[in-house]
C-alpha cells in the first residue's frame, strides 16, 4: 500500500504509510485516523478534503509530533527525508518542526500569543533554529513580513497581534512558517476564518511561495472550490480513511467514489449557474462506532452486498487512481454519468 | 499615563470618602448602644451622660459629625486634639468627673497630626497613633504570607497542571482541598499547640509581635507560624486557580503555534503558557492583599498580633466610631490603591488592555 501513485515530479518528500491514530477515551476508542497512506512531492500542492471530523487535522498534527503520544495510539510510518518521524524523539522533532516542516492553522485570531509582539514571536522562531543575533533575526523577520505582503513591516513588527487584521495575522503566520525555508508547508484550513477576498489573497500567496521555493504544500480544507483552484493532487477523506486519491483533474472530472460524488454535487460549479445542489444525506459517523465495511455505506445510495461488512481496499480498480469503493470501474463510470445527467438536466 | 494615575488617585479619595460616610450613616442610624453610657462611670446620671456625649461629639447631627471628621481628615488634628480634651479637665476638676481620667487630659494627646482621625472613645488616645503602631504589624503579616502563598500556590498549581492525573496532581489537589476547608482558627491553634507546646520551640516561635527594627530575627521567627497559617488558605486557592488557568492556556492555539515553531516544551510552558495564565492571578492577588489589611482578624487574634484586623473587631464591639472609621479609611484606601496598582500592572502585562 506504500506506493500510492506514480510520481511525475520526483521522489516523495513526505510519505505517510498506513497511519493510524486512535484516542482512547472514556466513551470508547476514537479512531480519528485509520489506515491512511499518501505522499507529497516537492512543488506539489496536496489537497486534503473531507467533512468536519474526518481526521484531516489529526493526520497533520501527528506528522509534526504535535499529538500527545500519551493520550493517543499512533501506528504506521511517516517518512520525511529518509526518516520515520513517528520514531523520532521529542528533541529530534523539535529540530525539524518550524524548520523543515512548518504548519499554519485555521484560526489566525487565536494562533499568535496575544501578549507578545508579532515581531518578537517571529524573532523567537528564527533564533530557536538559527544561531543568529537578535538584530539579524529581526532583519530576517522584516524581510519575510514584507515578502508576505505586510505593509510597513519595519513598523508593524512592533505591533501586538490584536493590532493586526485577520488576514495580516495569517500572513504573519505564513511568514513565521517560511522563516527557515521549510521543505513542507502544512496549511490547515488557512482561509476558513477569513473573508472571501482575503481568502483569495492568502491562497495566492501560498501558491506563489510554493512555486518560488519549490516546497511541498499540504492544504487542508473542506472547500472543494479551494482545492479545485490550487491543488495538483486531491485526497478525499472520510471517517479517518482515504476514499479517493488522484490528480485534481481526474478527481473532479472522473470521480470514482460515491462520497466524492456527493461532495461535488453539494457545491456549485462556477460554469453552470442554475445547477441543483444536493447535500449528502445523513451525518458523518461517530468515530467511536465506525460502521463496519465501508464507513460511508449507511449514507451511500449505491451500496450493495459487500459494503456493510467488507472494508474495501484502497486501490486502483481500473478507474485510473486509487479509491476505496466496492463498485466496479464499469459501474462507477455508469453511475457517475447518470448522476451528472440528472444534475444538468435539472439545471436546463 | 501620569494623567491616568492622577485621575485614579482622585477617584481613590472619593471612594474613601464615600465609604467613611457610609460608616457614619450606619453608626448614626443604628447606634450599637450608646457609647457615652459606658464612659459615664458606674452610676451614670443623665447629666453626666449628656456631658460625655457632648465631649465625644455624639450630640451633634450626622452632617455635623461628618463635617467634623472631614475637617480633621484634611487639615489634621494636630491643633485640635488638645483642645478637645482641655475642657474635659475642667469638667473633671469642677465636677469630679473621674471616669475620663486619662493621661491625655492635661498634657495633650500624642500622635495627633495629619491625616487626623480623632480620638478613640475607648482608649482616649489618638486613632492615628494607634494605626501607625498597628499598620506595620499587619503589613508584616500580609507581606510574608503573600510571598509564601504566591510561591507555594503557583508552584503547586503549575506542577499539578503539568503532571495532570498523576499521583502528584492528586496530592497537590488534596492539599488544596485541605487548605481550603481547614478553618484558620483551628489551624492556627493546632500549629501553636504543636510548635510551642509539644515541640521545644516555644521561646523562639511564640506569639505576639516583635518589631523588625529591634530584633529582625525575632520578627521573623514570631511571624513564621502566622504567615504559614494565613498563607495556607490562599496557597490552596492559588494552586487551584493556577492549575485551571494553565490547563486552559495549554490548550490554546497559540501554544500549538509555539510548539509548531520548534520550541522546547519547557519554553512553551514557562514563556508562553505561564505568561497568559498568571495574568488573571495578578488581579486576584492585588485585591486579596488589600482586603487582608483589615481582614486578617482570626490570624491576628490567634497569634496575638495587635494589628488592624484585630483593632477593627475590638472597636466594632465597643462601638468606638473613630477607631472603626480609622480602620475603614485605611482598608478603603488599600483596596482602592491596590486596584490602581493591579490595573497598571495588568495593562503592562496584557497589551490588549493597554491599547483599548
Ligand atoms: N486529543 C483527542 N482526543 C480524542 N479525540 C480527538 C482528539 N483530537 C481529535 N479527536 C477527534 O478526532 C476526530 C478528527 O478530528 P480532526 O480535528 O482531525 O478533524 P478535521 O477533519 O480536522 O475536522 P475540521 O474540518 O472540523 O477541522 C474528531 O472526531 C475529534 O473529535
Ligand atoms: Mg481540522
Amino acid at each position: 500500500m506504500s506506493q500510492v501513485h506514480a510520481s511525475p515530479r520526483g521522489e516523495p518528500l513526505l510519505e505517510v504509510r498506513d497511519l493510524r491514530v486512535h484516542f482512547p477515551t472514556p466513551d470508547g476508542v476514537v479512531k480519528a485516523v485509520d489506515g491512511l497512506s499518501f505522499s507529497v512531492r516537492r512543488g506539489e500542492t496536496f489537497g486534503i478534503v473531507g467533512e468536519s471530523g474526518s481526521g484531516k487535522s489529526v493526520t497533520c498534527l501527528t506528522a509534526l509530533g504535535l499529538i500527545n503520544r500519551k493520550s493517543a495510539l499512533v501506528e504506521g510510518e511517516v517518512f520525511f527525508k529518509g526518516r520515520d518521524l513517528l520514531k523520532l524523539s521529542n528533541e529530534e522533532l523539535q529540530k525539524i518542526r518550524g524548520k523543515e516542516l512548518a504548519m499554519i492553522f485555521q484560526d489566525p485570531f487565536a494562533c499568535l500569543h496575544p501578549m507578545y509582539r508579532v515581531g518578537d514571536q517571529l524573532v523567537e522562531a528564527v533564533q530557536i533554529h538559527d544561531d543568529m543575533s537578535r538584530k539579524a533575526a529581526r532583519e530576517r523577520v522584516v524581510e519575510l513580513l514584507a515578502a508576505v505582503g505586510i505593509p510597513r513591516p519595519r513598523e508593524r513588527v512592533r505591533d501586538y497581534p490584536h493590532q493586526y487584521s485577520g488576514g495580516m495575522r495569517q500572513r504573519a503566520m505564513i511568514a513565521m512558517a517560511l522563516l527557515h525555508n521549510p521543505d513542507i508547508l502544512i496549511a490547515d484550513e488557512p482561509t476558513t476564518a477569513l473573508d472571501v477576498t482575503v481568502q483569495a489573497q492568502i491562497l495566492e500567496l501560498i501558491e506563489r511561495i510554493k512555486e518560488e521555493f519549490q516546497i511541498g504544500v499540504i492544504l487542508i480544507t473542506h472547500d472543494l472550490a479551494v482545492i479545485a483552484d490550487v491543488a495538483q493532487t486531491v485526497m478525499v477523506m472520510y471517517a479517518g480513511r482515504s476514499m479517493e486519491l488522484g490528480a485534481r483533474d481526474a478527481v473532479f472530472d472522473k470521480p470514482l467514489h460515491p462520497y466524492t460524488w456527493g461532495l461535488l454535487e453539494s457545491i456549485p460549479r462556477v460554469a453552470s449557474k442554475g445547477e441543483l445542489l444536493v447535500p449528502i444525506e445523513g451525518a458523518p459517523p461517530s468515530l467511536i462506532n465506525v460502521p463496519p465495511g465501508c464507513p460511508f455505506h449507511p449514507r451511500c445510495p449505491h451500496r450493495f452486498s459487500p459494503c456493510d461488512d467488507q472494508r474495501p481496499d484502497f486501490k486502483d480498480r481500473g478507474g485510473g487512481h486509487p479509491e476505496a469503493c466496492h463498485l466496479s470501474a464499469e459501474d462507477k463510470r455508469r453511475l457517475w454519468s447518470e448522476r451528472e445527467a440528472r444534475r444538468t438536466k435539472v439545471a436546463v | 499615563m501620569g494623567r491616568y494615575v492622577i485621575r485614579r488617585l482622585l477617584w481613590t479619595v472619593l471612594v474613601v470618602l464615600v465609604v467613611t460616610l457610609l460608616t457614619f450613616v450606619v453608626f448614626y442610624v443604628m447606634p450599637p448602644g450608646n457609647p457615652s453610657v459606658r464612659f459615664a462611670g458606674k452610676q451614670p446620671t443623665p447629666e453626666l451622660i449628656a456631658q460625655v456625649e457632648k465631649q465625644l461629639g455624639l450630640d451633634r447631627s450626622l452632617p455635623e459629625q461628618y463635617a467634623h471628621f472631614l475637617r480633621r481628615l484634611f487639615l489634621g488634628d494636630g491643633t485640635e486634639c488638645p483642645l478637645v480634651y482641655r475642657p474635659l479637665c475642667s469638667i473633671e476638676s469642677v465636677e469630679n468627673f473621674v471616669v475620663l481620667d486619662t493621661g491625655g487630659c492635661a498634657t495633650g494627646v500624642s500622635g495627633c497630626g495629619w491625616p487626623g482621625l480623632g480620638m478613640s472613645f475607648d482608649s482616649r488616645t489618638a486613632v492615628r497613633q494607634e494605626l501607625i503602631e498597628r499598620t506595620p504589624r499587619t503589613l508584616s503579616l500580609i507581606f510574608g504570607a503573600a510571598v509564601i502563598w504566591l510561591v507555594v500556590g503557583v508552584s503547586i498549581g503549575v506542577i499539578s497542571a503539568l503532571k495532570r492525573r498523576t499521583i502528584w496532581d492528586r496530592l497537590a489537589m488534596g492539599f488544596a482541598l485541605f487548605g481550603i476547608s481547614a478553618p484558620v482558627f483551628w489551624l492556627g491553634l493546632v500549629a501553636l499547640w504543636i510548635f510551642t507546646v509539644k515541640l521545644p520551640f516555644s521561646d523562639s516561635l511564640g506569639t505576639g509581635y516583635v518589631e523588625f527594627g529591634n530584633d529582625p530575627v525575632g520578627w521573623f521567627t514570631h511571624l513564621i507560624l502566622p504567615w504559614t497559617v494565613l498563607a495556607l488558605l490562599y496557597a490552596a486557592f492559588y494552586a487551584r486557580m493556577t492549575r485551571g488557568n494553565l490547563i486552559d492556556t495549554m490548550g490554546e492555539d497559540y501554544i500549538r503555534t509555539a510548539r509548531a515553531k520548534g520550541l522546547p516544551e519547557r519554553r512553551v510552558i514557562f514563556k508562553h503558557g505561564l505568561r497568559a495564565s498568571l495574568t488573571p492571578i495578578v488581579t486576584m492577588f492585588g485585591l486579596d492583599v488589600a482586603l487582608l489589611v483589615g481582614g486578617a482578624v482570626i490570624t491576628e487574634t490567634v497569634f496575638n498580633i495587635q494589628g488592624l484586623g484585630n483593632y477593627a473587631v475590638q472597636s466594632a464591639v465597643s462601638a468606638d466610631l473613630p477607631a472603626m472609621t480609622g480602620v475603614v479609611v485605611i482598608v478603603a484606601f488599600a483596596v482602592a490603591f491596590m486596584n490602581l496598582v493591579v490595573d497598571i500592572v495588568y495593562a503592562y502585562l496584557d497589551p490588549r488592555v493597554r491599547y483599548s
